[in-house]
């Protein structure tokens, strides 16, 4: 072995940062990286350089290392495994000292882990599969500014799925017929409606007009029905100065809930979750973009990663699968995001594609989102695959009812009521779902008219991207 | 009006039997059962009168049901609703909450509002049967409530 000192290039897996003896503390930062090694470059070596270039190390042997304890600094990747029937494709299990790592800043922890090696040359590929997020540094974080249980306790909805739309079409309305599609969701019994992520404040409608008409919506339905309604106002803007001022506007005219979208960045989301909380605003986070770099299996970060930065960045919702609707979604894979944002410890399981134990010390849970193309003809599917703490987002669903917008939403209702109805009482509301719909179905001109409509749409593609560490089937 | 609170308020009136199901769901999983009343359905009325205590010892759905018709009986003229709760860490909130008695006619709300300036409103919610005194808020047959003042 050459001198770790001299001066010039030697392998990072002799430079210290590989060390199959580590045993990880309960206070480091784990991760999992599913990587593709060059031809010619060993596993251990590429792990090793993963774990050397996202902590201390650069190209070189650099003498200033021996200016600090850098034993204590460098990630250790401690373990390779092959991934079954994928030759030259291996998890790398590295490990972090918490050190490394600022108190309550994704952007800080991401630009160390993410920041710079997915541009590797020795690696055809990588991607984040993981990170066990040790609880020392999640209780540095503020977390969901209300989280699951305070959601429900404001809304005063328990034992069923929320429901929610997206206003349609995404693009075009005036405020006024913008507030007309708010108003008629809502009346006819759903409990929120959604502007999408790319409605900010375009010519055709300006945020505050679009505000404006939204609450206007959103108080008439609830005098219509008794209960409480929300209509997720999109803040996203070009800044956080433009962001705040829209939130403020939404709070003064007693909107319960604002929404922001992923791409405005962590410390933006960070800062919106702060203000979310500081004002009692339910805070939506729309994941604009996320599948550019999440949905292919060897290269960027899976989302179940990026739901955990989520639930410590402090958002009350964010949209996380439907398994059975128009987007990309592995049901097993889907459960583990879902047990992610939801409880709060999540166990290490290779069906689900959870790598390691994750504790949340009782920070609240996140609510996830399932939108994408899904009808009250799944109510039945829905309930099994996401459960219950759920907002399930019926768009066209509800929209594009034959008979209108409020018979599609009281539709929406009447199917997830129906199903959660048969469910306590006992019977397999999986099989017999079709059943239970049919049977609602004649006390609900709205149900039986959904049914007839969308009963037989399915949406069954194969799934890019399925947990595979383990060899177990994966079908719903 | 029917007032939609509540997780069941799309699907027709429970039975006693339909109600018992749900009860003895609730008990399998160890959440207690509460009965609550009310006269002002404003969605923001969080605190209902409570008909005695959660029964957090009584793990019989017949005699859960029992405590709702007896609360019917002396209330038939108001909301009634059944909640069950989940004392779990982590939940530590109600599981389950439905409506199991309304008053035979609901009137509903107002919605008032005050215009502000550059075109903001400010908007209040106005339950009609507020109009009255607590107690007599639901007529039939011209009488008030039979058993009023909101008390056992």
């Amino acid at each position: 072995m050459a001198d770790r000192w001299s001066a010039g290039v030697i392998p990072y897996a002799e430079m210290g940062y590989w060390e199959p003896d580590y045993v990880p503390k309960d206070t480091d930062v784990l991760c999992a990286f599913r990587i593709q090694p060059q031809e010619g470059v060993p596993a251990e070596e590429a792990g090793a350089a993963v774990a050397g270039e996202s902590s201390t190390a650069t190209w070189t042997v650099v003498w200033t290392d021996r200016l600090t304890n850098y034993e204590h600094y460098q990630a250790k990747c401690y373990k390779v495994d092959p991934v079954p029937n994928a030759p030259g494709t291996y998890i790398a299990w590295i490990a972090y000292d918490i050190d490394l790592f600022e108190e309550g800043s994704i952007a800080n922890l991401t630009s160390s882990i993410i920041g710079n090696v997915f541009g590797f040359k020795a690696l055809k590929a990588l991607r984040l599969e993981d990170m066990r997020i040790p609880t020392h540094y999640v209780k540095t974080f503020q977390g969901p500014a209300h989280g699951i249980v305070m959601e429900r306790e404001w809304l005063n909805k328990y034992g069923r799925p929320l429901l929610g739309a997206t206003t349609k079409p995404k693009l075009g309305l005036s405020a006024r017929n913008y507030g007309r599609v708010v108003y008629e969701a809502l009346s006819g019994g759903l409990d929120f409606t959604k502007d999408d992520e790319n409605i900010n404040s375009q010519p055709f409608m300006r945020w505050r007009d679009r505000f404006l008409h939204s609450m206007e919506a959103v108080q008439r339905a609830q005098a219509e029905t008794g209960e409480i309604k929300g209509h997720y106002l999109n803040v996203t803007a070009g800044t956080m100065e433009e962001m705040y001022e829209r939130a403020a506007f939404a709070k003064e005219i007693g909107s319960i809930i604002i929404m922001i979208d992923l791409t405005i960045g962590y410390t933006a989301i960070q800062s919106m979750a702060k203000w979310a909380r500081a004002n009692s605003m339910i805070l939506h986070l729309h994941r604009a973009g996320y599948a550019t770099w999440s949905r292919q299996k060897n290269h960027g970060v899976n989302f179940r990663v990026l739901a955990k930065w989520m639930r410590l960045a402090g958002v009350d919702h964010i949209h996380a699968g439907t398994v059975v609707g128009k987007l990309e979604g592995d049901p097993n894979a889907i459960r583990g995001y879902y047990d992610t944002l939801r409880l709060n410890h999540v166990a290490a399981d290779p069906v689900t594609g959870i790598y390691f134990d994750q504790d949340w010390q009782s920070m609240p849970g996140v609510m996830p989102v399932a939108s994408g193309g899904i009808h009250a003809g799944q109510a039945h599917l829905l309930l099994h695959h996401l459960g219950e703490d759920v907002v399930l987002q019926f768009g066209g669903g509800t929209i594009g009812h034959p008979s209108g917008i409020a018979a599609g939403a009281a539709a929406n209702r009447v199917a997830v009521e129906a199903v959660i109805k048969a469910r306590n009482e006992g019977r397999d509301f999986l099989k017999e779902g079709d059943d239970i719909l049919k049977q609602a179905a004649k006390k609900s001109r709205e149900l039986d008219v959904a049914l007839a409509t969308w009963g037989d749409i399915s949406f069954n593609y194969e799934s890019t991207d399925v947990p595979d560490v383990v060899e177990t089937p994966t079908n719903v | 009006m029917r007032i939609t609170q509540g997780t069941f308020s799309y699907l027709p009136d429970f039975t006693d039997d339909e109600i018992t199901k749900q009860i003895q769901y609730c008990l399998d999983n160890e959440w207690p059962l509460s009965v609550e009343f009310t006269d002002d359905p404003h969605p923001r009325n969080v605190y209902w009168e409570m008909w005695g205590l959660p029964m957090f010892d009584l793990k019989d759905a017949a005699g859960v049901l029992l405590e709702v018709n007896a609360c019917r009986e002396a209330h038939s003229e108001k909301y009634i609703r059944l909640n069950a709760y989940d004392a779990r860490l982590g939940r530590q909130t109600t599981a389950l909450q439905f409506i199991v008695n309304r008053p035979t006619e609901e009137p509903g709300f107002r919605l008032d509002r005050q215009e502000g300036p550059d075109r903001q409103i400010r908007y209040t919610t106005h339950a009609y049967a507020t109009e009255r005194p607590e107690g007599e808020r639901y007529r039939t047959n011209g009488k008030p409530d039979s058993k009023a003042n909101g008390s056992k």
